[in-house]
């Protein structure tokens, strides 16, 4: 039995293939502005990639903020229950998730079943999700996928106090004019990120073993800043970003 | 077809009687100068009953916010209060009430002016400031009700202090009116107001029965009464038929949300803006907000009444309400409302306006989820300021929320 999820985020496309119970295969693509071409793009090109015929996929669930515009889906669900689910499967011991991804970023934790018992997510702001991380990197003037290794050889991280972006971002390119070292800016911008999350995970009360997911995971700067402020260590898995595109697909199996 | 009928027995009947009864009242307070009334301004959770037994028309601009939140009015004219310097973190009742009395707006053309105000600090600390602008504006005595909060308990100093201030409550209104209070009217009063917050009672009560005959949104409209109009005939003859609908409902099968699978509680004011939108919502996932935390506020100190010693009871009464005890009392109380309701979930709406409501939300998450372990549900808004509330984000956390609830329901039937 094949199951597919999909998982439409506000900057990439993301697609999962579970085959008897094991992950056959993910993929992920740029959104861009069609949220519904971009399922299918994603879809269709998983399935070229694995060899496997549309008409074999038993069921398809779709998640993200763009699930609605999925139209060959089964089934709709949120992050929250795909993020959870995703990381229970890839993961059965984590207890909890900490998913930052482009617009929202948000705090999961689990049960021993993998099922959510609560879950706590950015309010309407983009302090400490990908879109913050992205805007402060063009402040600095380094590609965002090398802010994260920069930021490790801070020795002095500045305190960047705005929790808004808009500000947070003046504040940077004041530091920039003033010379600041770039790193110690780059280490700034992940604490202040990191400390947003955090509280979201603390607000439920998240306890270890705890998985990163979303694109910012990829991001050793971030997850060192995390887990400096929550003190504890926390896992990054082998395909981060297509967590929940995995859980989406999960959940297909059992509908 | 069936679904048209469907519908149609779904509504309450009484809805329309008490709109009448809420334009006659308006309509009284905004023609009380003509007829050589006073009105007074009061606050939700002041002591109301010597007003009404002294033939003063109470005024409650907390209502009054209500509608104009209701009414889509809360942006135009909270921002009319922001522009005269007033901040954006203040209450949006306060700033819509103040920023309505000098445009002269809002859905009812505003409040009529008031011959004194009476502010119980009960609810809030808000409102103590709010009072004394509005006083300065208008030129008119304020009265000040201090109730201290009870965090563990209700103490004999504190009665004293308050009985103390209802006596001058009193003498207050009777300064100001030039005329005596007939404490046999009061008495009248009292048992009216005693009467009618019973039947409020067993009303909001109904909804224990499964299906729940109406919901919390039912709850927030047919609110108006016991709080404008509590102590008078028309409120306690008004719940006795409302209750009577109820129960009819619950006889033949009625329910509110078709198909009643899922029964949520929820705790703080109302998003009165956006009523109609999280109806639907719950309702599309087959779950019915069956109770609620703050319209039983206005029969949730019912147990320190005593209607034959009415005035002196009143000082208890009104001092240990839902807002002014301890976050383990609050805890308690929803814990018994998850019980006797019997709910699968508690939505908690973390109002932005409204801080004594919204602190200690997250304490009292984290009691209820450990002692019941029932899934609980953080919405972030306002009751009257759409500047706070996102469509999109709600829809995910309360689509969320539901899944969590059917996972749950079903591993513990699995
Ligand atoms: S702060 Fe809360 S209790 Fe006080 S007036 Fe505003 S809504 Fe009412």
């Amino acid at each position: 039995m094949i199951y597919a999820g999909i998982d439409i985020g506000s900057i990439t496309a993301k697609a999962a293939l579970i085959e008897n119970n094991q992950l056959k295969a993910t993929h992920m693509v740029f959104t861009g502005y069609n949220p519904a071409a971009a399922g299918r793009q994603v879809f269709d090109e998983l399935l070229m990639q694995t060899g496997i015929s549309a008409n074999a996929v038993n069921k398809v669930v779709a998640t993200g903020y763009g699930r609605a515009s999925v139209d060959f889906a089964h089934k709709t669900l949120t992050e929250i229950i795909c993020h959870g689910t995703g990381a229970h499967f890839l993961n059965p011991g984590v207890r909890g998730v900490i998913d930052v991804g482009g617009q929202d970023s948000k705090a999961i934790l689990l049960d021993a079943h993998g099922h959510v018992q609560n879950f706590a997510m950015n309010d309407k702001c983009a302090a400490g999700t990908g879109r913050f991380l992205e805007v402060m990197a063009q402040a600095l003037q380094i590609p965002l996928d090398q802010m994260g290794e920069i930021s490790l050889g801070a020795e002095n991280p500045v305190k960047i106090s705005s929790i808004c972006t808009v500000f947070a971002e003046s504040e940077v390119i004041s530091m920039i004019a003033r010379q600041k070292d770039r790193r110690d800016i780059a280490a700034g911008i992940h604490r202040s990120a990191a400390l947003r999350v955090a509280s979201l995970a603390g607000k439920i009360h998240l306890a270890p073993p705890v998985v990163m997911t979303g694109g910012v995971a990829k991001n050793k700067g971030m997850v060192q800043a995390l887990e400096d402020y929550l003190g504890y260590g926390i896992q990054v898995g082998t395909v981060p970003q297509e967590n929940g595109a995995v859980g989406a697909a999960v959940l297909a199996s059992g509908t | 077809m069936t679904r048209t009928i469907d519908r149609e027995n779904t509504k309450i009947a009484a809805a329309k009687k008490m709109r009448d009864i809420m334009t006659t009242y308006y309509l009284d307070a905004l023609s009380a100068f003509q007829n050589n009334r006073q009105v007074a301004w009061i606050t939700s959770g002041g002591p109301v009953e010597p007003l009404v037994a002294m033939d003063i028309i109470p005024v409650y601009p907390e209502n009054h916010g209500a509608m104009i939140g209701s009414a889509k009015m809360g942006e135009e004219l909270c921002s009319k209060a922001e522009e005269m310097g007033y901040c954006a973190d203040l209450c949006a009742y306060a700033r819509a009430d103040i920023g309505c009395s000098v445009a002269k707006g809002g859905p009812i053309g505003g409040l009529p002016k008031p011959d004194m105000l009476i502010c119980c600090n009960n609810i809030c600390g808000t409102v103590l400031k709010w009072y004394e602008v509005q006083a300065r504006y208008y030129g008119v005595p304020l009265f000040i009700l201090d109730t201290p909060v009870c965090h563990t308990g209700f103490f004999p100093e504190t009665a004293a202090y308050v009985k103390a201030q209802i006596t001058e409550y009193i003498g207050f209104l009777e300064t100001v009116t030039k005329r005596k209070l007939d404490m046999d009217r009061l008495n009248q009063v009292g048992h009216l107001s005693f009467e009618g917050q019973k039947l409020w009672q067993q009303v909001l009560r109904t909804t224990a029965h499964k299906p729940s005959p109406m919901s919390a949104f039912d709850a927030f409209f047919f609110l108006a009464l016991i709080v404008t109009l509590r102590g008078t005939t028309t409120a306690v003859d008004f719940y006795r038929e409302l209750l009577a609908e109820m129960n009819d409902r619950i006889a033949k099968g009625i329910s509110v949300v078709p198909d009643e699978q899922y029964r949520l509680l929820w705790d703080n004011l109302p998003v009165w803006h956006r009523l109609k939108w999280l109806s639907k919502k719950f309702s599309d996932h087959k779950a019915c907000l069956v109770a609620d935390t703050y319209t039983s506020a206005w029969c949730g100190a019912i147990q320190y009444i005593d209607p034959d010693n009415f005035l002196d009871s009143i000082a208890q009464a009104y001092t240990r309400i839902y807002l002014n005890i301890g976050i383990d009392q609050m805890a308690d109380q929803v814990l018994d409302m998850i019980r006797f309701y019997d709910v699968n979930g508690l939505v908690m709406h973390s109002n932005r306006s409204c801080k004594p409501y919204s602190f200690g939300q997250m304490d009292i998450m984290h009691i209820v989820h450990k002692k019941t372990g029932i899934p609980v549900l953080m919405l972030e808004a306002d009751m009257v300021d759409p500047r706070s509330f996102s469509e999109s984000q709600m829809d995910t956390r309360i689509d969320a929320f539901m899944e969590i609830i059917l996972q749950r329901g079903t591993t513990l039937k699995g």
